[in-house]
């Protein structure tokens, strides 16, 4: 758990918890499975965000992370608030641990998708109810693969028997 | 503001009479015990009352204790020593879904060189029926392997009953008993297995020092290759200040268990009640009473266990997740999942190993403070308003 001061801050203060009744907008990525769920809801006045606010199921870094996108979004406009990327997130916190910058880096993903959800409400495209049961996050495939052979490997291994090469940590996922 | 420390199986504390007998070894022996002098000869006398000790902690043999570099190591040499001795036997090897990480990924390696493996399902106590391993016996097996106490939900399993059909069968059983031998009394003539893994770093010994039972006549090739220390089973020069610290720790564990066990028994009973009283949707895992007496597993709904041992930890109280965000392969605990539990709530696990320093007030610190944090994270979690709304 090697976290920066500012991930420490946020997680320990977490800033904009909660839910905006009669919000305009819903995100939801990540589910519980993979670790780390993230909903985020805003309101949106001339196309600024004037509020937005988080809940969150997930690790120390999730909460950090999810605090500290309400806190950039916040009196964006909605084209400067799709330009946030998950990367500007974690350079914000001042850096994540490699494993968690895969699973638990979700904020802009979540903020991205609350405004989506906003502009296909007002397209008229979904009823104002959010659907929640969307494709998760994660697409998980059966067993573990080499990422440069393809062939399946045994769970963890270090190494892939068939190409020789080194298997990614991250992989695991 | 000291710290409370509730992770007893990552790493126990030195018993005071182990650091004594190591700074004494250091100070006064240098020889190896493989030398016949004058210089060796010391060592070669501390060698072996650290094996009459650790020998009489599981009440084996001295000649069939084999020192080695811990529980890991001990586990490997069992089933890859086993698979060695007796390829020409047969390929199959039977284990559960619940051990440890050393038992799966050895016989991953194991897999990889054409030997079957039945992992046996557990029940929602984890435990292993005896009946469903003498099914999955086969002419072709050769070994046996199921822990006795679980390292993540604390459930003995039943290792003798299990012995005694793997002896029906000629079949050699080895049992991890890591996290429980030191703890709980283990004797390897009641529980009848061929192989027993053990590890210092469990009951106040140093880290990196272990030992496997090895029953005599038992088919183990060795698993480092070399000169012929430990009765030709485990080559290399012993890393004799930690064993002197192992035997000292067996000695202590066996002398002191009598005091130890009500104690932790009384101080995990305290934690669980408290803890079922205080926190509302709860789920305490392992078996009610055939049990580790120092492991309390418990699943908290709606929450996460990383974030909540995060706030823990800020309270100076330490204690352990088994949720995939904490863990280095970020997957749910496979032992978790093996009793049936839900991803989610697997993810809510907290792991609390107690030890002898531990105190009642330690337990209430904990009761004082986790009712609120357990809410805290609750009130941030999307889980919690949509179970609750619903």
């Amino acid at each position: 758990m090697a976290y920066s001061p500012i991930v420490m801050d946020h997680f320990k203060n977490p800033r904009n918890v909660g839910e905006i009744i009669s919000a305009d907008g819903v995100g939801e990525v990540g589910n519980p499975v993979c670790g780390d769920m993230m909903n985020v809801y805003i309101k949106v006045e001339n196309d600024r965000l004037v509020d937005v606010k988080f809940k969150t199921f997930g690790c120390g870094a999730a909460i950090a992370v999810s605090s500290m996108i309400t806190e950039m979004a916040r009196g964006k406009t909605l084209q400067e608030a799709m330009k946030i990327t998950n990367a500007d997130v974690a350079e914000a916190l001042g850096g994540l641990p490699p494993n968690k910058l895969h699973c638990s880096n979700l904020g802009a993903d979540a903020l991205h998708s609350a405004i989506k959800n906003y502009l296909d409400r007002k397209a008229g495209k979904v009823p104002a109810e959010v659907d929640l049961d969307k494709e998760p996050h994660h697409k998980q495939r059966e067993g573990c693969y080499c990422p440069y052979c393809q062939k399946q490997v045994e769970e963890e291994s270090p190494m892939c028997i068939f190409c020789g090469k080194e298997i990614p940590h991250e992989h695991d996922h | 503001m000291g710290v409370i420390y509730f992770d007893h199986l990552a790493a126990t504390p030195l018993h005071p009479r182990v650091k004594e007998a190591m700074t004494h070894h250091i100070e006064t022996v240098y020889g190896n015990p493989a030398t016949d002098n004058q210089v060796g000869q010391p060592a070669a006398q501390a060698l072996e009352e650290a094996r009459v000790r650790v020998a009489a902690l599981i009440n084996a043999d001295p000649k069939e204790v084999v020192f080695n570099s811990g529980g890991t190591e001990s586990v490997n040499h069992a089933l890859k020593g086993i698979a060695i001795g007796l390829r020409e036997k047969g390929r199959h090897i039977i284990t559960s879904n619940i051990e440890h990480k050393s038992v799966l990924n050895s016989l991953r390696t194991l897999r990889l060189l054409d030997y079957r493996v039945t992992s046996l399902d557990v029940d929602q106590y984890g435990l292993v029926d005896p009946a469903a391993v003498e099914k999955a016996i086969t002419p072709e097996t050769i070994l046996i392997s199921i822990m006795l106490g679980n390292n993540e939900i604390g459930t003995i399993e039943p290792v003798a009953d299990i012995a005694k059909i793997a002896k029906k069968h000629k079949v050699m059983m080895h049992s991890d008993a890591v996290a429980a031998a030191g703890i709980i009394p283990v004797d390897v003539q009641d529980l009848g297995v061929n192989l027993l893994s053990l590890a210092a770093n469990q009951f106040y010994g140093p880290p990196g020092v272990g030992a496997l039972y090895v029953r005599k006549g038992t088919p183990l090739w060795p698993l480092l290759d070399g000169g012929l220390q430990e009765n030709k089973r485990r080559a290399g020069t012993e890393n004799l200040i930690g064993i002197v610290g192992m035997g000292m720790a067996a000695e202590m564990a066996r002398l002191e268990m009598p005091q130890r066990l009500p104690r932790l028994k009384a101080l995990k009973d305290r934690l669980a009640q408290g803890i079922k009283d205080s926190i509302p949707e709860i789920k305490i895992n392992g078996h009610p009473t055939q049990c580790l007496p120092h492991l309390f597993s418990v699943s908290v709904e709606y929450i996460e266990g990383e974030s909540l041992v995060m706030m823990l930890d800020d309270e100076g109280i330490i204690v352990a997740t088994r949720s995939a965000c904490a863990s280095g392969s970020l997957r749910a605990s496979h032992v978790l999942i093996g009793t049936g539990l839900g991803h989610a709530l697997a993810q809510g696990t907290l792991v609390f190993t107690l030890g002898v320093d531990n105190t009642e007030a330690d337990i209430d610190k904990v009761l004082n403070v986790m009712p609120n944090i357990v809410q805290t994270l609750r009130e941030m979690s999307p889980l919690y308003k949509k179970e609750h709304t619903a």
